[in-house]
């Protein structure tokens, strides 16, 4: 789901670039009201585990690779505000030091896959479940918002790339940047998130919550957070 | 470090360790790359053309460890998932630091 330099138009990547600046503005001020200094460690390893986990490419059987990127379980953890920070920090290491995701894309990379997937996930967990001591449901809640987000955000980076052809093509009609339209990046995209990955990042998503919702629940943001400043 | 944070840090390194199960599994079911996120040559297999706009951008940054590799160049799966697993810690220790210091300079700077 990073995507690489060169497929998106500027006019694509500059306003995603806006976005994603202005997030981040908004992210730093609410880490500070939120962010306690006990969680700070923890969060780090959590950006760390994003990192490592988006290595383990999954293969669609004699088509493409995947994978999963851990904005799930670290909404629903430390709040989807610290996952803005967390993943975004994640993204723009791998795409400067690793070139995974294109550097013109930082912006698009990080609006798809740190502030769409974990706003996502976060109201979707909060939406099914709202009481740790169930927890049956608060796993069911976590696997859901953890596939749901992922598939998500995969149809959000593909509706991305398929509007190329529309925005900018030459004079013979050819694009200049992705050259796929919506008709066959959506597909492509959600299919192999619905089928192989989203499973992935459901699973992740539910082992870790359920771990922290035994051993360490006061942990949970989703279930510190009380209703009215929702 | 507390009891908790060693259990995650130990978790951590043992995934860094079968990271390269993410070059593996995609060769052995012949799975190509990610969508969307073909090289130029591979574009052009795909369409028939290069897009202007994607022969101009692409590869224009040079990233130190371009692809979790310091030499993509070499064809052993052997050596790849050795640059792999450094990738991999690697990229996890500059992602913890850098994420520890701007979440403590942010808290810091707010109380």
């Amino acid at each position: 789901m990073h995507i690489p330099d060169g497929y998106l138009s500027p006019q694509t990547y500059i306003p995603l670039y806006g976005v994603f600046v202005s997030v981040v503005a908004v992210a730093v001020k609410k880490v500070k009201q939120e962010v306690s200094a006990r969680d700070i460690p923890y969060l780090g390893m959590a950006a760390a585990f994003s990192f490592i986990i988006m290595m383990f490419n999954l293969p669609v059987p004699g088509g493409t690779t995947g994978h999963a990127v851990g904005s799930a379980v670290i909404a629903i953890i430390f709040g989807p505000w610290a996952a803005v920070v967390a993943v975004s920090v994640t993204l723009i290491i791998q795409a400067l030091i690793f070139g995974d995701g294109g550097i013109t894309a930082i912006g698009a990379n990080c609006f798809n896959m740190a502030i769409f997937m974990p706003f996502a996930a976060y109201y979707i967990f909060k939406l099914l479940s709202n009481n740790p001591a169930k927890r049956g449901r608060v796993v069911i809640a976590a696997f859901i918002s953890g596939y749901l987000s992922l598939v998500m955000a995969a149809v959000v980076t593909a509706t991305e790339f398929g509007i190329q052809p529309l925005i900018a093509s030459d004079a013979e009609g050819k694009a200049l940047y992705c050259p796929y339209n919506l008709s066959i990046s959506i597909p492509a995209m959600a299919i192999e998130h619905m089928l192989i990955f989203g499973i992935i990042e459901g699973v992740i998503t539910a082992l870790i919550v359920n771990y922290f919702v035994r051993n360490e629940p006061s942990f949970i943001y989703a279930f510190r957070k009380g209703g009215k400043n929702e | 470090m507390n009891k908790l944070q060693k259990k995650i840090l130990v978790i951590l390194v043992l995934l860094c360790l079968i990271t390269p199960a993410g070059i593996f599994l995609p060769a052995f079911f012949n799975a190509g790359d990610a969508w969307g996120e073909w090289s130029a040559q591979t574009v052009k297999e795909l369409v028939g053309y290069v897009p202007k706009g994607l022969a101009k951008y692409s590869d224009k940054w040079k990233a130190p460890l371009a692809d979790y590799t310091a030499d993509s160049k070499d064809k052993s799966i052997v050596h790849q998932s050795g640059y792999y697993i450094v990738s991999g810690l690697t990229g996890a220790a500059i992602t913890f630091v850098v994420v520890l210091l701007i979440s403590r300079l942010i808290v810091r700077n707010g109380k």
